[in-house]
């Protein structure tokens, strides 16, 4: 990833009106923080209030309603312009440089795994062949931030919810990838975009294209389920909320927080929750593919980024996305305000003890199915295959057949 | 100065000042935070130089990995001993000695290289530009399976020719397994003999 390529394709476009290389690059560039930026800090607000409308709705109140007219709409909006205004605490006995950066971490290493995003076909901020690897790689980068503000709030609240959160993270994040690696596994790609590719269809008879998303397969589809609990505690959500337990630590490692820097954590919180969400959908839910061909339509065979139809079609695909992260979004709040919060050790037993092997003897049937579907049937998968699937089969097949026999080449040389 | 030379002017910068600072500090979760700069940074270099896998591979393990469970042990075992590091004079000159001479095998390499000769040679084996491969394209295929194949020990890009990396592979995951095992072995509970018997 030349830092630079991620702008490429804008950057082309605008070169192509202004004519001036390394100004068009920068504009690309802050065009694409941009819109990232915007992407990242949007959903957030919105799913801060929905968590609210939600939550009362669940409990039988009517959560807020004032500021902005009829539904409390910018109620969001309200609350960061009063939590900018309060002071920025930092407590005598807190390790004081690393209490004041540990927020920004956590917020950067959310940011920084949407680059990787695939918004629709071809829109990602960039995209790279070892995406999802990067993404994962990214996503877990964000327990080092609470890991230090949990050390170095110099609080024993802080601290221990910080070692569960540790403990947590860390080892839910195991069965987590490997569920990831399952639709990899399948479409033998980490470009997301690719993922999204392999799972689009046009219709076939009358089958209808969503048969083809990872979700409907035998397999794929228990590690949706499996992947998405995981994603729920790798966002410390409730019922996996243990690092901020209200009852038993106060705030966990938020307990000496206040003002901005207390809300960075909740932004983070509600981004990569978000960005969970949006991987599930793209790996398990067919992405930007809207289930019906449409997308597919519109955008026909032209390659021209700047074709009304492919623009009509990305911007279809995009909101099909953003709609399916935001139903996954929902859920989660749904199940924050509908269970109750698991025991540390519990949540460590159904991590280890039932999530891990499940996603072990997932990953294993999700290789295996396949063989033995061409070993019952002759096909590797029971829908028939659509017309541009099959060339890519075949080719990957005539590809395997060379690799077996440069390597009987390799054994005779 | 092009924007890629900026940026790598700025995280060799980030990198080295990450590594000076582990060196300085005296706190452990000081230490380990600055060890993140400098580990982060690394990975950007690799990213600069077009390596993602080797950079994501950087971030996954060193920082992400490591890193965090070197932050985790030092949490769970703290106490005032451990978190705060002094050096003795001796250790330091013998560091600091050790440290001069690993720095003069470096820069006496680097000197060593003729650089011009080299440049023309890299531009000609890194300007090959391989066309990303997906399932839009005509030639589709697999994006990651060459990697793959040659983890199992083969080349098919390079017609077999060229050795794979079976058993380094197979060296690397014998050796996690052992480390595994004695992790396993270090961190079961110890029956306590009751002081009757």
């Amino acid at each position: 990833m030349s830092l630079i390529l991620a702008a490429e394709s804008l950057a082309e476009i605008i070169n192509s009106y202004a004519e001036c290389d390394a100004s068009s690059v920068a504009i690309a560039a802050v065009i694409h923080v941009a819109l990232i930026g915007a992407f990242f800090g949007l959903p957030a607000g919105i799913f801060i209030w929905a968590e609210r409308k939600v939550s009362a709705r669940i409990q039988d109140r009517l959560g807020p309603t004032r500021v902005g007219g009829r539904f409390g709409w910018l109620q969001a909006v309200a609350d960061g312009a009063k939590l900018v205004q309060k002071e920025d605490l930092c407590p005598k006995d807190a390790d004081k440089p690393l209490f004041r950066i540990a927020p920004y971490v956590v917020v950067i290493a959310s940011f920084a795994a949407f680059m990787f995003l695939p918004f629709t076909d071809g829109w990602s901020a960039v995209s790279l062949d070892v995406g999802m690897f990067l993404l994962f790689a990214m996503l877990s980068l964000e327990v080092i931030g609470v890991i230090l503000a949990g050390y170095a709030s110099g609080s024993k609240w802080a601290l221990f919810g910080g070692m569960r959160e540790a403990a947590q993270m860390v080892s839910y994040e195991i069965p987590m990838s490997i569920c990831a690696l399952i639709p990899i596994v399948m479409a033998g790609t980490l470009n997301l975009n690719e993922v999204i590719h392999y799972q689009s269809a046009d219709w076939i008879g009358v089958i209808p294209p969503f048969l083809h998303w990872n979700v409907f397969h035998p397999v794929a589809g228990p590690a949706f389920i499996v992947y998405f609990v995981c994603a729920t505690a790798s966002c410390k959500r409730a019922p996996f909320d243990l690092a901020e337990a209200e009852s038993e630590l106060v705030a966990g490692f938020l307990t000496e927080y206040s003002g901005m820097r207390w809300s960075f954590f909740f932004l983070a919180e509600y981004a990569s929750m978000f960005l969970v969400s949006a991987v599930a959908a793209i790996l398990f839910l067919g992405g930007w593919d809207d289930g019906f061909g449409i997308v597919r339509a519109l955008k026909g065979n032209s390659t021209n980024v700047l074709d009304p139809g492919v623009i009509a079609g990305n911007l279809l695909g995009a909101g099909v996305l953003m709609l399916k992260a935001s139903k996954l979004v929902l859920i989660q709040i749904w199940v924050r305000w509908t269970l109750p919060r698991l025991r540390i050790d519990q949540v460590m037993t159904t991590c280890l003890k039932y999530l891990l092997p499940m996603s072990c003897a997932l990953f294993l049937a999700a290789v295996v199915y396949p063989m033995a579907l061409v070993l019952g049937t002759g096909r590797p998968q029971i829908l028939p295959l659509s017309n541009d699937v099959p060339a890519a089969a075949e080719m990957s097949t005539s590809s395997e057949v060379e690799v077996e026999r440069a390597a009987a080449d390799g054994e005779v040389t | 100065m092009t924007i890629d030379q900026y940026l790598f002017a700025l995280f060799a910068l980030l990198t080295c000042g990450g590594a000076i600072s582990v060196v300085i500090c005296q706190n452990v979760v000081r230490m380990a935070f600055s060890l993140i700069i400098s580990l982060a940074s690394i990975s950007a270099l690799f990213f600069l130089l077009s390596a993602d896998f080797v950079g994501a591979t950087q971030l996954m393990v060193y920082v992400g990995g490591t890193i965090v469970l070197l932050i985790f042990g030092v949490m769970l075992t703290s106490s005032s001993a451990l978190l705060q590091i002094r050096t003795s004079p001796a250790e330091g000159f013998l560091a600091a000695g050790i440290g001069v001479l690993f720095l003069s095998v470096f820069s006496f390499t680097v000197w060593s290289v003729d650089w011009d000769r080299n440049q023309a040679k890299l531009a000609g084996v890194t300007a090959v530009d391989v066309p990303p491969q997906g399932y839009n394209e005509a030639s589709s295929g697999n994006t990651v399976r060459p990697l793959a194949m040659s983890f199992v020990g083969l080349r098919p890009d390079k017609a077999g020719k060229a050795p794979g990396y079976l058993l380094p592979f197979e060296i690397v995951s014998v050796h996690l397994l052992v480390v595994l095992i004695g992790a396993a072995y270090l961190a079961r509970t110890k029956r306590r003999v009751s002081a009757e018997s």
